[in-house]
């Protein structure tokens, strides 16, 4: 039976449960016993008793039984079948199991014979399933219904259950980070095997295109990443040197100068800006800046590629605006008034209030969101992907086109590629560092924001 | 120093010192115009492009369906009108409106007036019904994307025939048809019922707008409950220690993680590892999921603390456990918060485009996704998709794409904020 199937044969049984269990703890009730539970909670108990732990036998069943299978065919796999599939064993697989769901046909028939075999395997694995689900949902109303008395405290079991499943929840967060950790260091692992991590840290080329097969001709593909970082660096600082003035001044305007009716209009038309996706963004700075850009560029003599670093950088920068200024804003009205009325009260006017009183003061707090800007700026992608291109040139001309660490990312994980090559570990390689970095400024930042925060408080 | 040699040298840099302040308060506001003159351009910009998009340009071609080009075999059967040649039957009638059409080479230039659809079109009609083989009928057909621009005034007439997609003599052919009241704009309904095409007169949103769905129906089921439940477990259960710590600093890094990196999180485990399928807006859905958890458990937790601590006490005090505190009083309470946080998720998680490109899911797919595991795109791929295309019809269908894309985004936040508004409350 489908796995949906399973589910909803689980579910109606776990309904009936529910209805049999408080049934069976109100039936229970006579004048000199009491239930300790509400009827409800029994049969709540009843339930989860059979519809978790089928969900449970599915969700494991679901990571490993298409594993299994594959390994089983693997195993089974004549020499002569690879060989057909130009010795790759996981194309003829893919090939057995095209065959053997109908998409593709055959004539050779020891692929016919396979693909059969694969089917019968998935359908005894199919029947197992089914009888394995059948046999727990009894087990578990068997036991849950026997478990019912009037003594039974049914609500601290729920409860108890639903307290596990809260904690659970809280933890996938720190699933996701082991998890994310865990699979860019494996394959970063992987392809620090065949590239050192000195020539990936300090190489000045590259040039990711390996050959496909070994016969081919082409390049052996270098991966020195330096020309990368130098891209990624040049287009955050034009991004930050647009977005850290710009910014601030929003920020120091609408908290300390804009009447209220500007303010309650503008605050949140800017906080649009951060609202617009990237994607749009990119295409934006794509199709619109970079052409405005190297029609002033010829005006004025120079040569702007058509994707350059300026383009990028300029709409980044725009684009964490409302990032600097909120963050900004935030550190400035922490700063306790009486400071400012303090300096106010002695003669200095409003902007040497700002600049010597209260810039001073959010200082920390300031900087903290700058370097939680910068590494929105570095994991940026699709303004970059889009506007900034995909040569690796080592410079530092903003009118040149450049790369980032995340073009790349995007570049050599886009398209079907076989999984094993220098090229796509590279990728990971690459996310790897991006993660450290992002990690490291964040948790800076985080750390400098909430410490100012608390200082004044 | 006595008082009136103090007040001469403030009065002396009085003047200095209030035009620096004139000058400051100046570069403030310059600072917020150059956001919100970003802003205007950026929607003017947009907006200039795109709205064309929402007419396509439209033939009425008498046809006259010839027996002999439609049914080969002369015997009327399905098979044999299935095999029929209808672009010789679209260009013949095309052929036939202008004097000036005679050669191959001339029949050819005038069957680039229409979309490529059209001879599927009026194929359609004959095998619907049959009788209408030999006859002559008045066919509504898209123009190809060229005439369309052209129509829509993005191709410049004057300029040296070689430097535009569009003829001299296919100028003229279109003035003729404009003559005739042969050729109009109205509502381009392909834009909203099509998957996506090469032929730009042909593409459209829905699959992509319905890989968006499935998408987001997938993240919304998973970080929704998972990101509730995390919430009141850390602010109403966790004792306090390493762990709970831990989850916290997490989380809080979690949402500053990029986004690229969740989509070689998905890439690895939910494709290499679980080995789901492809392109599919499931596994879509399960890495915008895990990306937009901390936003909601975020919003959740304070909007969970924002409950006053009364509730409980008089919940507890009337003998209530604390799950059922939780649970009937505090998360009711405090649920307008948390679905506003989540709308707010969802809409970030609308607008995401780079973790998707690691899952495969930019293929080009014609077909409208009919489930969660079926090969998709999402809106914002789309967009990236067709900026790449160097068609210009295809600037003005990106454009467009990006208004439908938009407009979601402000429905949803529109609906956060009417949400916070009509629910919020102060204890």
């Amino acid at each position: 039976m489908q796995p949906l199937t399973l589910i909803i044969i689980a579910a109606l049984s776990g309904s009936a449960l529910y209805y049999v269990g408080s049934r069976r703890a109100l039936s229970m009730v006579d004048h000199r016993k009491r239930l300790s539970s509400l009827p409800g909670y029994y049969g709540v108990y009843s339930l989860l008793w059979v519809v978790i732990p089928v969900l449970m036998v599915l969700l494991f069943w679901s990571i490993l039984s298409t594993r299994v299978i594959e390994f089983r065919m693997n195993q089974m796999l004549p020499a002569e079948v690879i060989e057909q599939a130009a010795g790759n064993a996981s194309l003829a697989l893919n090939e057995i199991r095209n065959v053997a769901s109908g998409v593709a046909v055959t004539d050779d028939p020891a692929v016919r014979e396979l693909a059969d075999r694969y089917n019968s395997l998935k359908a005894t694995a199919s029947r197992l399933l089914t009888g394995f689900v059948f046999a727990l949902i009894a087990a578990g109303a068997t036991f849950s219904i026997w478990r019912i008395g009037p003594k039974f405290a049914a609500r601290h079991s729920v409860e108890r259950f639903v307290r596990a499943l809260l904690f659970v929840a809280s933890s996938i967060a720190v699933l996701t980070t082991v998890g994310i950790v865990a699979s860019v260091l494996v394959e970063a692992t992987r392809f620090f095997g065949t590239v050192p991590v000195t020539e990936f840290l300090f190489g000045l080329e590259w040039s990711p295109q390996t050959a496909i097969r070994a016969d081919q001709v082409g390049g052996s593909g270098t991966f020195g990443a330096v020309p990368l970082f130098a891209g990624t660096l040049l287009i955050t600082a034009i991004a930050m040197l647009i977005a850290t003035p710009v910014g601030l001044m929003t920020a120091v305007y609408l908290s300390e100068y804009a009447p209220e009716s500007f303010r309650s209009v503008a605050k949140p038309l800017l906080e649009v800006l951060a609202g617009i996706p990237t994607v749009v963004y990119g295409f934006f700075a794509a199709l619109t800046v970079a052409p405005i850009l190297r029609e002033i560029g010829s005006a004025v003599g120079l040569t702007v590629a058509s994707e350059s670093a300026l383009a990028a950088g300029l709409v980044m920068g725009i684009m964490i605006i409302p990032l600097i200024s909120s963050l900004s804003d935030d550190a400035l009205t922490a700063v306790p008034r009486t400071m400012k009325d303090g300096s106010l009260a002695l003669g200095a006017t409003r902007s040497e209030t700002i600049r010597q009183v209260l810039l001073p003061a959010a200082l920390p707090g300031i900087v903290g969101g700058i370097l939680l800007a910068m590494s929105r700026a570095i994991g940026e992608t699709m303004i970059v992907v889009m506007a900034a291109g995909l040569s690796a040139n080592l410079t530092a001309n903003p009118f040149e086109a450049v790369t980032t660490v995340t073009v790349q990312i995007v570049t050599l994980l886009i398209g079907d590629q076989e999984f094993d090559s220098a090229k796509t570990l590279a990728a990971f390689a690459l996310g790897l560092l991006l993660f450290l970095v992002t990690l490291g400024l964040n948790v800076i930042g985080l750390r400098v924001v909430r410490k100012y925060r608390e200082q004044y408080e | 120093m006595s008082n009136i040699s103090i007040q001469a040298a403030v009065d002396k840099t009085l003047k200095r010192r209030y035009a620096r302040e004139r000058r400051f308060r100046a570069y403030g506001l310059a600072a917020v115009l150059v956001g919100l003159v970003f802003l205007v351009a950026f929607f003017a910009n947009i907006v200039s492009n795109g709205v064309s998009a929402f007419r396509q340009t439209e033939i009425v071609l008498p046809v006259v369906v010839s027996a002999a080009d439609v049914d080969p075999k002369g015997d009327r059967s399905r098979e044999s009108l299935e095999g029929g040649d209808y672009d010789i039957v679209i260009r013949d009638s095309l052929a036939r409106l202008f004097l000036d059409v005679k050669t191959r080479v001339d029949k050819r230039a005038v069957g680039e007036l229409v979309s490529a659809e059209s001879s599927f079109l009026l194929r359609e009609r004959v095998l619907e019904d049959p009788d209408l083989i030999g006859e002559q009928i008045e066919l509504r057909v898209p123009a190809s994307a060229n005439i369309d621009m052209l129509i829509k005034g993005n191709v410049d007439p004057s300029l040296d025939e070689s430097q535009r997609t569009v003829s001299d003599r296919q100028i003229r052919w279109v003035d003729e048809l404009k003559s005739l009241n042969r050729i109009y704009t109205r509502f381009n309904t392909a834009l909203f019922v099509n998957g996506d095409s090469r032929d730009p007169e042909l593409a459209g949103i829905r699959g992509a707008f319905m890989g968006s769905v499935y998408m987001l129906l997938v993240t919304v089921l998973l970080a929704f409950p998972v990101g509730v439940a995390a919430a009141v477990y850390l602010e109403e259960f966790a004792p306090r220690n390493r762990w709970t710590d831990l989850i916290e600093v997490n989380i809080n890094n979690l949402a500053a993680v990029p986004s690229i990196v969740y989509g070689l999180l998905g890439l690895a485990v939910f494709i290499n590892w679980m080995a789901l399928p492809r392109s599919a807006p499931l596994v879509g859905g399960l890495v915008l999921a895990l990306m937009t958890l901390p936003v909601v458990i975020i919003a959740a937790r304070a909007a969970i603390k924002s409950v006053p601590p009364s509730i409980r006490e008089a919940a507890l005090g009337l003998g209530a456990s604390q799950v059922q505190t939780v649970f009937q009083h505090v998360v009711p309470l405090a649920l307008p918060g948390i679905l506003t946080g989540t709308i707010i998720g969802m809409a970030r998680a609308l607008g995401e485009t780079a973790p998707l490109l690691m899952i495969g899911m930019v293929a080009f797919i014609v077909d409208i996704p009919g489930g969660p595991l079926e090969p998709a795109t999402a809106l914002p791929v789309q967009v990236y998709l067709w900026a790449d295309s160097p068609e210009r019809a295809f600037v003005e269908r990106t454009s467009a794409a990006i208004i439908v894309l938009l407009g979601f985004l402000l429905l949803m936040n529109l609906a956060a904020v009417l949400l916070r508004r009509r629910f919020e409350r102060s204890w």
